[in-house]
């Protein structure tokens, strides 16, 4: 009988060697998907991971991974405090579009404004506060009425996806589109647009995406706040006694999550995605949260998730259309990736006993 | 900007591949961008039997390439400099949202030659094309005008665009002609793709009496829910959308609208190979088989199907435009005058058709 | 405008049919919640469930096969899950997840090469007698047989949480995992179960759509009634009884709506199909503390 044991302390050499093996798992397995599919299994794997990397056009899609990769991070880190203290927001999805549509009022509220200065801080302000907002609804009902956040952001979501259908055919619809769904293009707008070197894939998202990730870190690190948010998720009693507030910890987890998700939401409606549609969103909220569990809930751990996932959609693409993968067996392999990758974690924590019979 | 020139490097390169093909040596290389999975059955089915097309024409001269399931935004952008920097000649993008993204990338190459389906913008790389599907929407209404016992024909609408309310307003003018008692009843199920949500709309249209399904939405399961209801007693028929839908001829499916991209695919494959490529601005209709009507089956009575099949030749023949006045807009005024014929761009052109014709009672939602 | 088309009583036929996909799925995913497992991959078991269906009822002409063939299919991926998250206790919410996303790329390779297919046929029953009773026999006794199955599993879903021993380990394994443990419970085979029960209905959701609803195979089949039902789940406040009506809740909404349009009644349609999941939230206030599982989404590892 196989039996696992809990470690004293998460192991080190694990915690650096689970992804690895997790990778090398999934591109044995992968390799059996693809080459069933009738494909060369070596060159499917080199073209989703080498060749967006080092590739030929390696200096296209290494900035892409900028452009794909920051929403993620930006989101995920916001998650990762909440589920650290045992909060769970899942309907950072929400909060996105949310803070996306919330930028863009300001946006097209103030077109054709020229202030820069003006314009652009407003929209940022805007996002995160819309997102911040969206985000405070389980949050105040579940200090309120102690009512499920998990369930409720969840319900959020299809809300905000209700709510950007009508806006991309009503309110905000280009007056200049010819009856088509959709709203100006805010990328091209000198005064709102979040770019700030399109070749180099650099937005001020992506800024944002590296000083979440530092913020994050000092304040796990350094501040009195971050204790208590570890110390709420791992021992909720002892933070009690220590004089933690837990009312004042949800809300903080949960604001400052749905507020870099609104931020999030915010850049890519006004730089890479330019356009209130219809299907504006593409799922990032959802992704984040995979992104956070494989990052461990670790700033540093989640900017490498965040750029392995990228990755993976990149190369997808490009194996798509090298090789005529189906789309299909690209999402395929993304699963099998995530659980390998959450699967073989476990032995982070826990240390595998043979011939003992388990007490479960 | 070290990056910006290596970028710009790139081009040139695929550029003077792009020059290599001309000369017949390698195979011009054709890319597609696709919005859903090819499997749909639907919208992006069609553009893939397109791209099959294609490779049936021209064999080894031609190399197609394509991607499904592309989300509108950054990720087509990327998309689509991806397959022009691993050298397309040709690109199709086949979603009114790829427009933005699809103007971006043929900016930042000149030499790769751009198409983009259903938009407005075009650029010296990029042209623009779409299908008169209001053509077959036409025949659609003249063909339903005069099977309806109830009077009632269903509408199942997707998204309340100018494509969608062209439709209807064509469907709706034809059955209209051939039976003035005819009304219409509109659902928006505000989707392209939910057999849910679109049975249930078909449902709930054979409920309030209607016996001719129309619809604009890309699944079969309205078709379903038609035999459904048929093998319960009804007498219900439908036409198919975007594909054949044959599956459920010869009732209760009487005939359909295919959106058929291969001609207009292979034509502009062969201005590459030819070095005649030009940016233009094309919106087909059955004239050049871009719509084509589905198979009239035997459920149609004889003289209905010939003067159908009259209908189809006049506007094949380009001898009838299916917006001829005098038709009037919802609100009584004059849309077109007595013998004239609307035109495609303008104020009340028919690109940004945004309202009803007299005779609908709904209302447009906003 | 014309209401008098409206036919209540096709009206609530209809909505039987409409609610029964996502009553299926949602009546799984409600005894996986009550074990104290979230599993949010519900849309992937249910798109493999309804194109697995689909190709055995195609092979075998029989539309049973296909159904019992989705069941296997949905335990089997929830059999996955319940591996991943028991046994290698990774985190319930990133599996389910991952396993949504894993599912429809499997459906989609599956599907393949059927697509424009057309399911063999699922006559409706006539139960005699009562089905001829005037008003309630049409809306009650005159459906296809999985209607009435998804009823029964409901019923039974209900008889076994409330009147039997093993309903009730389910429910303290998912009160409290460490105190169901103490008394001698298997916390991970009930777990286990549970998760399989889940899988099972909700493959037999996504093959209701596929072979009754739909019949043709195209990708994309379910279109996010995974997600719907997950929200009835909580709607229900995890009771068998309330998930009957938040199914034909949800079911209803959509089908007034249309049913409102094809009247002519101008109403803005995005603000409509936003009620069923504010009234969930609003549902889960009153409701409030103390209804969800004392457990729900925790790992459990026995320690000694």
């Amino acid at each position: 009988m196989i039996a696992l044991e809990k470690r004293p302390q998460p192991s080190q050499m694990w915690s650096l060697a689970s992804p690895l093996v997790a990778v090398a798992l999934t591109m044995l397995a992968g390799a059996g998907l693809f080459a069933a599919l009738g494909q060369d299994p070596l060159e499917a794997l080199v073209k989703i991971f080498w060749e967006p990397l080092f590739g030929e056009f390696a200096f296209y899609y290494r900035p892409q991974l900028l452009i794909k990769g920051a929403p993620l991070v930006l989101i995920a880190i916001g998650l990762s405090l909440g589920f650290r203290a045992g909060i769970w927001n899942i309907g950072a999805e929400g909060q996105y579009i949310i803070g996306a549509l919330s930028g863009a009022a300001v946006a097209l509220a103030l077109y054709p404004s020229e202030a820069r200065w003006l314009v652009f801080p407003l929209m940022v302000i805007a996002g995160a506060l819309g997102g911040c907002a969206w985000a405070m609804i389980p949050g105040l009902l579940k200090v309120k009425f102690k009512t499920n956040e998990i369930l409720v952001s969840l319900m959020l979501v299809y809300v905000a996806e209700q709510l950007l259908a009508s806006m991309a055919l009503g309110a905000m619809r280009n007056p200049e589109g010819q009856g088509f769904p959709g709203s100006r293009n805010m990328a091209q707008m000198e005064a709102a647009t979040s770019w700030i070197n399109q070749s180099a894939g650099m937005h001020w998202g992506v800024v944002a995406a590296f000083i979440s990730v530092i913020f994050a870190y000092v304040l796990l690190a350094k501040h009195v706040l971050g204790f208590q948010i570890k110390l709420a998720g791992q021992a909720p009693r002892a933070a009690a006694f220590s004089g933690t507030n837990p009312a004042r910890l949800i809300l903080f987890c949960l604001g400052t999550s749905g507020a870099l998700a609104g931020m999030a939401g915010m850049f890519e409606i006004s730089g890479p995605s330019g356009i209130v549609s219809i299907d504006f969103n593409v799922g990032y909220g959802f992704t984040a949260i995979i992104v956070a569990f494989l990052g461990r809930l670790h700033p540093i751990g989640i900017l490498l998730a965040a750029g392995l996932m990228a990755l993976t959609y990149i190369g997808g693409d490009v194996a798509q259309s090298s090789l005529g993968l189906p789309g299909a067996a690209i999402q395929v392999f993304q699963g099998m990736l995530l659980f390998f990758l959450l699967a073989v974690d476990v032995l982070t924590n826990y240390r595998v006993r043979f011939g003992q019979r388990s007490a479960a | 900007m070290l990056r910006r020139t290596l970028l710009a490097s790139a081009a040139a390169t695929a550029m003077i591949g792009g020059a290599a093909l001309a000369d017949g040596h390698e195979p011009v290389k054709v890319g597609f961008v696709y919005v859903g999975p090819i499997g749909d059955g639907g919208w992006t089915y069609e553009h893939h039997q397109g791209l099959l097309a294609v490779q049936e024409e021209f064999g080894d001269a031609v190399e197609t390439v394509f991607v499904e399931s592309v989300p509108e935004g950054p990720d087509a952008e990327r998309v689509m400099t991806q397959m022009a920097l691993e050298g397309a000649d040709l690109i199709f993008t086949t979603s009114f949202g790829y427009m933005d993204p699809t103007i971006n990338v043929a900016a930042k190459f000149p030499d790769v030659r751009f198409e983009h389906a259903t938009g407005y913008k075009q650029a010296d790389n990029v042209s623009v094309y779409s299908a008169r599907f209001y053509e077959g929407r036409a025949v659609q209404g003249h063909i339903a005008g005069q099977m309806t016992e109830s009077n009632i024909i269903g509408y199942i609408a997707s998204f309340p665009i100018p494509e969608v309310i062209r439709g209807i307003n064509a469907a709706y003018i034809h059955a209209k002609e051939v039976n003035p008692d005819v009304e219409f009843k509109i659902i928006w199920a505000y989707t392209w793709f939910d057999p849910a949500k679109e049975a249930e709309a078909a449902n709930t249209l054979i409920e309030q009496g209607a016996d001719i399904i129309l619809q604009h939405t890309d699944s079969t399961a309205p078709q379903a829910a038609a035999e459904a209801a048929n093998e319960a007693g009804a007498t219900v028929y439908t036409f198919g959308q975007a594909s054949d839908m044959i599956e459920f001829a010869p009732a209760p499916r009487v005939s359909s609208i295919i959106d058929n991209w291969a001609p207009y695919y292979i034509e502009r494959t062969q201005a590459v190979i030819d070095g005649t490529w030009e940016s233009v601005s094309t919106w087909d209709g059955m004239d050049t088989g871009m719509v084509e009507i589905g198979e009239i089956t035997d459920a149609v009575p004889a003289d209905v199907k010939a003067s159908a099949e009259e209908m189809i030749a006049a506007i094949t023949a380009g001898e009838y435009h299916p917006f001829t006045g005098p038709i009037n807009k919802q609100d009584g005024s004059v849309w077109l005058a007595e013998g004239e014929t609307a035109a495609d761009y303008g104020d009340d052109g028919l690109a940004g058709l945004n309202f009803y014709v007299e005779g609908l009672t709904a209302e447009v939602p906003q | 405008m014309d209401f008098g088309s409206i036919n209540p009583i096709l009206l609530l036929a209809s909505l039987m049919v409409a609610a029964t996909p996502i009553l299926l799925a949602a009546i799984g995913e409600l005894v996986v919640e009550r074990a104290g497992v979230l599993n949010l991959g519900v849309e992937g078991m249910m798109i493999v469930g309804s194109v697995l269906g689909f190709v055995a009822a195609i092979g075998t002409g029989n539309a049973w096969v296909g159904f019992g063939v989705a069941a296997v299919a949905g335990a089997g991926l929830a059999l996955m899950f319940g591996i991943l998250t028991q046994y290698l206790l990774t985190n319930q919410v990133a599996s389910g997840l991952a396993l949504t996303l894993f599912g429809l790329g499997l459906a989609a390779l599956l599907g393949q090469g059927y697509l424009g297919t057309k399911a063999p046929s699922f006559p409706d029953l006539h139960i005699p007698v009562l089905g001829d009773i005037p008003v309630i026999g049409p809306i009650v006794f005159q459906h296809d047989p999985m209607v009435y199955i998804g009823l029964a599993i409901v019923a039974g879903v209900w008889w076994f949480l409330n009147k039997t021993r093993g309903g009730l380990v389910l429910r303290a394994v998912g009160e409290n995992h460490e105190a169901a443990h103490a008394l001698g419970y298997h916390v991970i085979r009930t777990r286990l179960l549970a998760i399989m029960f889940g899988g099972a209905c909700a493959g037999l959701g996504g093959a209701y759509l596929s072979i009754v609803r739909v019949p043709t195979y195209a990708e994309g089949l379910t279109a996010g009634a995974g997600w719907i039902a997950l929200a009835i789940v909580v709607f229900a406040s995890w009771k068998p009884g309330r998930l009957l009506i938040g199914a034909y809740l949800f079911g209803g909404v959509t089908v007034l709506q249309l049913n409102l349009q094809a009247a002519g009644v101008a109403i803005p349609v995005e603000y409509l199909s936003m009620s069923p999941y504010i009234a969930t939230i609003l549902v889960l206030v009153i409701m409030s503390a103390g209804s969800a599982p004392g457990s729900l989404g925790k790992t459990f590892h026995a320690s000694r």
